[in-house]
């Protein structure tokens, strides 16, 4: 018959190191997680999202599945806090960029007071294509929207407000710059003219299904949060056998479809946007390769991160 | 925006390698020296020739002409520091070395060289008095501190960099203001020219009035030149009370 030991853990503040909280009899097995919550109970404005507590003022955040009796402490734990500042779930974040473009182009495309001339207000484009532009670029973030609330499954993390705040003003911002342009009275359409449009209208769908199918791949993963006991890859459907090419075809089709509309639109700022958002996913797809070679001892050699052969 | 080049950017190189020696082998140390040896020369060169021409024409009007071409190519070639932060020769953040050293080539070429009118205002020699004095003891102090293991050198450091720091408090300043009152100097010319601006219709739906980008230009410094400002400021703190304990070990 062993006797629980129960812990006692004190928590200071990083900077003033003064004592916030101090909780006796708890349980050896709890978790960071569950510190966390009582902690919430005596200051409820610092919920367990925005709390980082570490072992040094100046250490690594500990992880909230980290159970107490697992760290280098005694019966008698000193953890120090930090204030992670006000933090959104990331359904919340993935919203919040998407629903901005999505309705600034439109209140380009409509043209609304105050934008261009006025004798352009609320008129529409005389151009095909620059319907089909809006068409596509409103489809895609309605798909985004679709998936974030009914495809994608999020761990349990968060993003501080403050870096969602800087996305959004990056999204939404370019947004309103190429709508600018394709909606604008002078917009000078594709040098090829239809065919031009037609070709990269078939690249813009086929990448969009291919991202989408992607997608719903990833999700038939069983994953608890960020760890999964398989690696993706290609299953029946057509559009998942990039899967035998790259890590992050996903991202792949992400660039593609941007590509199909820079082509489309034959406008600077879109293919700016475009470029951009290449560099920025292989970044993350160079990060996620990584990890899946780490975590993955079998992880086929051949895989590339982003772009099959190539990076 | 090209006042900062000041020494920011460098400030955790000097405080790394006046701790002690490590990360770059010896190659990359000699190549440094090398660096700003050539570098502190050519500001030399630059400053000589200012008081030169002030001496043989008697006034302070005009004297961009007469160091113009040195000022292009030592401003340029300070491009070079941004590879060493790249590489990691020098342990400097990328992009605020990018971003520092494009700004004074920026004012260089695109507002200096570019427009020719503003060549013979006053405020040009404004920024590049104070970029020089700046420049040669910056570099000068990145010198002496690479050598930083011959001990009588490290006097000379010290005091360099007591200089480096007292200095900027006026030269900053100075520099901030002789880069705006230039770029507003430029606007009217750029506007009427229509300098470096694509207008619509054209096939690449794409349009930019460089009028209104220097505007914008002149009104980052509103919030940037505080913060540099500042921040140089504190770092001196830091250093003259690193200064005084060594002195008092002594």
């Amino acid at each position: 018959m062993s006797r629980t030991i129960f812990f006692e853990v004190e928590i200071l503040d990083s900077k003033t190191k003064e004592q916030l909280c101090f909780l006796d009899k708890v349980e050896p097995h709890s978790s960071v997680g569950d510190i966390k919550s009582l902690f919430h109970k005596s200051y409820p404005k610092w919920y367990p999202a925005r709390q980082a507590l570490r072992l040094d003022p100046k250490g690594k955040a500990l992880r909230n599945d980290d159970l107490l009796q697992n760290l280098p402490v005694g019966t008698s734990a000193t953890l120090y806090f930090r204030d992670l500042g006000p933090q959104l779930g990331w359904t919340m974040v993935f919203l919040a960029e998407y629903i901005g473009p999505l309705l600034i182009y439109l209140l380009f495309y409509f043209r609304v007071p105050y934008i261009y001339n006025h004798k352009y207000t609320l008129t529409s484009s005389s151009h095909h294509v620059v319907n089909l532009a809006c068409a596509c670029h409103s489809f895609h973030y309605i798909k985004r929207l679709f998936e974030t609330i009914f495809v994608h499954r999020f761990s349990n993390g968060t993003m501080p407000l403050r870096a969602t705040l800087r996305n959004c003003a990056y999204y939404w911002g370019f947004a309103a710059w190429l709508a600018y342009y394709i909606n604008h009275p002078l917009y000078t359409p594709p040098s090829y003219g239809k065919t031009q449009v037609r070709y990269a209208l078939i690249i813009f769908v086929l990448c969009e299904a291919g991202n989408f199918s992607v997608h719903w791949s990833l999700n038939s993963l069983k994953c608890e949060g960020a760890k999964c006991r398989r690696f993706p890859n290609p299953s029946k459907n057509p559009f998942t056998w990039l899967f035998f090419f790259v890590s992050c075809p996903n991202y792949t089709y992400e660039v593609g479809a941007w590509v199909g509309l820079s082509i489309m639109t034959q406008c600077v700022p879109v293919a700016l946007f475009t470029f951009l958002g290449f560099i920025q996913m292989s970044i993350w797809a160079k990060g996620k390769h990584k990890t899946y070679t780490r975590e993955f001892k079998d992880y086929p050699n051949f895989r590339m991160p982003i772009l099959p052969f190539i990076l | 925006m090209s006042a900062p080049a000041m020494g920011t950017s460098k400030t955790a190189h000097t405080d790394s390698s006046h701790k002690k020696k490590k990360g770059p082998g010896t190659l990359a140390i000699a190549y440094l020296v090398i660096y700003n040896v050539v570098m502190t020369a050519g500001w030399l060169v630059i400053a000589v020739g200012l008081v030169r021409a002030y001496l043989a024409r008697g006034s302070y009007h005009g004297l961009y002409y007469s160091i113009e071409k040195p000022l292009k190519f030592f401003q340029t070639g300070a491009l070079l520091e941004i590879l060493h932060c790249a590489v990691g020769i020098v342990p400097s953040s990328v992009v605020l070395t990018g971003f520092q050293v494009m700004s004074r080539v920026f004012l260089t070429w695109a507002v200096t060289h570019s427009v020719r009118e503003v060549q013979s205002e006053d405020s040009v020699l404004l920024f590049v008095v104070a970029w020089t004095v700046t420049e040669i003891i910056r570099y000068s102090f990145y010198t002496f501190s690479l050598l930083n293991h011959l001990p009588y050198l490290i006097k000379w450091a010290s005091f360099l960099n007591i200089h480096r720091y007292t200095f900027f408090i006026v030269l900053y300043p100075m520099g901030v203001a002789g880069e705006l009152l230039t770029i507003y100097a430029a606007l009217p010319y750029v506007q009427k020219t229509g300098l470096y601006s694509i207008t619509l219709p054209n096939k690449y739906n794409f349009s930019f009035d460089y009028h209104s980008f220097l505007i914008l230009v002149m009104v980052s410094y509103i919030p940037l030149f505080p913060q540099l400002y500042f921040h140089m400021m504190r770092q001196r703190k830091k250093v003259l009370g690193h200064m005084e304990e060594y002195s008092k070990v002594e």
